[in-house]
């Protein structure tokens, strides 16, 4: 089949209600920003705008007829898209939003397991809307408020001006224990320039390695950011860019819930350790394991590996060559729930050349 | 060589079908262009999701972006029969005497050739609408099965059970079999006597396409390098028998099927634009188009067999005569 070579990009917009996610499509829609979207939404609700590219859609969860019980997509977002894309030359890119409570896990697959969506779309980035007066109560009642921030790549932190400063360090800790290679935004009323939520190519893993080359250092203690840094998640008018990153070992108070991320390092690795390794762990704890990103070095093998997944569907291929004296280090995130992070690290380090 | 005579429009050609002898083409964009005695065109409806053409009340069935339900007589009448604002109309089907059905989300609605309507809805989102030949029942394709409707009764629906999403639904022309297309690239089948299951699988993309042979002796579909035409003349279908693979090509895929109203011959269209047309019996080829710039999405026979409309997802449309 034929893959269009400008595939639109798909942002997918997910955050319970209250967050400003209507606040954010009006934004998206109104704005004088050259771009013309097309929305589909859950219900028209409060979108006050007259447009033709706001399609209303039922969420429908369709499990794949494979065995597998997390490979499920969202059946309504093929049809659209589908319907969309028949039309094109009508709109630039298309933004999904989600219901409240909606996993975004079949969202972000349908862009892995459909031909056709795949075909013509790209997903550009998972973005997550949270009410910062309320997080902490909804990560404590809510396990989809865990799993959208879990799944993000960009992590929009609205309505700051009802916490104070101490409140949101915490807050960003609690988000980064979960997902510590998010880009978090600080907003007001979801005010933020929409080039840093939309046409990120944030999804990707190899495009975000193209766009931010420390992409999994972020996590790191010894990583010290730098200007090619484009993680920009203090833009507010505040500044200690101390990149502390508050390592997951004492996740912050409020964060009392399940998921949490393991960050893995580890040498060059044995392809034919590493290949069946990650096969296993996917099959096996594929329904705990929100995503997962890596970069491998191989030995014997000049160019890094790259590979990303959901659930038990892993994707991988090699990005470019190592460049001279680059540190040919092996580092994989995984973002799970109730994951034995001695295991992971243990049998992590056995693929090791 | 089968002349071609093209007529190049700006949208993906959603239907193309005859009424009569005369050829019309749906667009996406909403509008039907046809060819009689000179190009004509009319706007149905502002985007157009689904369509159908209705030959036994000699018109087109369109459903729009815009939630409306129209129809286009031969004459190039238009007529709204019916409004869900705000919604997408995602199928439609047209059944004898008059009847149409069309459904949006979860619920779908039959108006009968008297104006009687009739709604139902399902527990999840209908993908796929049909009638029986006789348009006394309505098959609806819904994820993890098929319902079967008795049209104007309260009647609970006979439910046709298979895991998975359910995304198109067909008759057989002597009403005895019930085939689906599914998302996992396979069709389901149900023989309606025992509702005997069916399975026919292995395609390497979805099926979108499928077309009954003259008596409904066989099936020919899309989704694969070849036209997969499965016999149904047995009393089992196409249980335990192997399909036809005609047309083959390394490189394309099949998109669109159309078999021919009277002979064992089935018109193939290519993700490159090329149509064939293979007899079944000694898989002979003959080239009708030799391809465009867009893959084939729909085709259609007039009643004599002589003429064969055809378009494209890139408005690519025209007419191929073999008489001449």
């Amino acid at each position: 089949m034929s893959e269009t070579a400008n595939p639109i990009p798909v942002t997918v917009l997910t955050g319970y209600l209250g967050s400003g996610k209507t606040t954010l499509l009006n934004r998206i829609l109104s704005e004088n920003h050259g771009k013309r979207y097309a929305v589909i939404v859950n219900e028209f609700g409060e979108i006050g705008i007259d447009n033709d590219l706001i399609v209303e859609s039922d969420e429908e969860i369709y499990e794949m007829n494979n065995g597998c019980v997390c490979c499920t997509v969202r059946g309504d977002l093929i049809r659209v898209v589908e319907g969309l894309m028949r039309r094109p030359g009508r709109f630039d890119a298309i933004v999904v939003e989600t219901t409240g409570l909606a996993d975004p896990a079949p969202v972000a697959q349908t862009f892995f397991m459909d031909d056709d969506v795949r075909s013509k779309t790209r997903l550009d980035a998972v973005v997550a809307l949270v009410d910062a007066k309320h997080l902490p109560l909804r990560l404590k009642d809510s396990r989809e408020a865990e799993d959208q921030l879990a799944f993000a790549d960009v992590v929009l932190l609205n309505k700051t001006d009802l916490v104070d400063e101490a409140e949101l360090e915490r807050i960003e800790q609690t988000i980064r224990a979960i997902n510590p290679s998010a880009r978090i935004h600080r907003t007001e009323r979801a005010a933020i320039d929409l080039e840093k939520i939309l046409d990120r190519n944030a999804f990707d893993l190899q495009k975000a390695l193209q766009n931010d080359p420390h992409f999994l250092d972020h996590d790191h203690p010894d990583h010290v950011c730098g200007p090619d840094c484009d993680h920009d998640h203090h833009d507010h008018d505040h500044h200690h860019h101390d990149h502390d990153h508050h390592h997951h070992d004492h996740a912050s108070g409020i964060h009392d819930t399940s998921i949490r991320s393991i960050s893995l390092r580890a040498g060059p690795l044995n392809p034919d350790r590493f290949f069946p390794w990650i096969q296993s762990i996917t099959q096996k704890d594929g329904p705990s394991i929100l995503r997962l990103k890596g970069i491998i070095a191989f030995d014997d093998d000049d160019e890094r590996y790259v590979v990303q997944g959901i659930h038990m569907l892993i994707e991988g291929d090699h990005e470019r060559a190592w460049k001279p004296g680059e540190n040919r280090e092996s580092r994989m995130v995984f973002i799970g729930r109730d994951l034995d992070d001695e295991k992971y690290r243990r049998t992590f380090e056995a693929c090791q050349a | 060589m089968p002349t071609v005579a093209p007529l190049d429009l700006d949208a993906h050609c959603l239907v193309a079908a005859f009424l009569g002898d005369v050829p019309f083409f749906a667009l996406v964009d909403g509008a039907v262009h046809w060819l009689d005695h000179g190009h004509h065109h009319a706007d149905l409806c502002d985007g157009m999701v689904s369509a159908t053409a209705d030959p036994a009340s000699k018109r087109l069935l369109a459903g729009g972006e815009d939630g409306k339900v129209v129809t286009l007589k031969a004459g190039g009448e238009v007529e709204e029969i019916s409004k869900l604002s705000g919604k997408w109309i995602n199928s439609v089907a047209a059944g004898p005497r008059g009847s149409v059905a069309f459904c949006a989300g979860r619920a779908a609605c039959v108006i009968d050739g008297g104006g009687k309507t009739f709604e139902f809805s399902e527990q999840r989102t209908i993908e796929g609408l049909a009638f029986a030949p006789k348009g006394m029942r309505l098959a609806v394709a819904r994820y993890n099965g098929v319902s079967l409707r008795w049209i104007g009764t309260q009647a609970p629906p006979v439910d046709l059970e298979w895991k998975g999403s359910h995304t198109a639904v067909a008759f057989s022309p002597n009403g005895a079999y019930v085939v689906s297309s599914m998302q996992e690239s396979a069709l389901h089948g149900w023989r309606l006597k025992d509702n005997k299951d069916m399975r026919m699988s292995g395609y390497p993309v979805k099926v979108k396409s499928l077309s009954w042979s003259a008596k409904g002796k066989w099936l020919a579909t899309s989704g694969a390098p070849a036209a997969i035409v499965w016999p149904f003349t047995g009393k089992d279908g196409p249980m335990g028998k192997a399909p036809l693979e005609l047309g083959t090509r390394g490189d394309q895929m099949v998109t669109c099927v159309a078999c021919h109203p009277a002979d064992e011959v089935v018109a193939i269209g290519y993700t490159d634009g090329m149509v064939l047309a293979v007899r079944f019996g000694d898989r002979k080829e003959a080239v009708m188009r030799r391809g465009g710039n867009a893959p084939i999405s729909s085709m259609a026979w007039n009643n004599r067999g002589a003429q064969l409309a055809f378009g494209s997802e890139a408005g690519e449309c025209g007419v191929i005569d073999l008489s001449a």
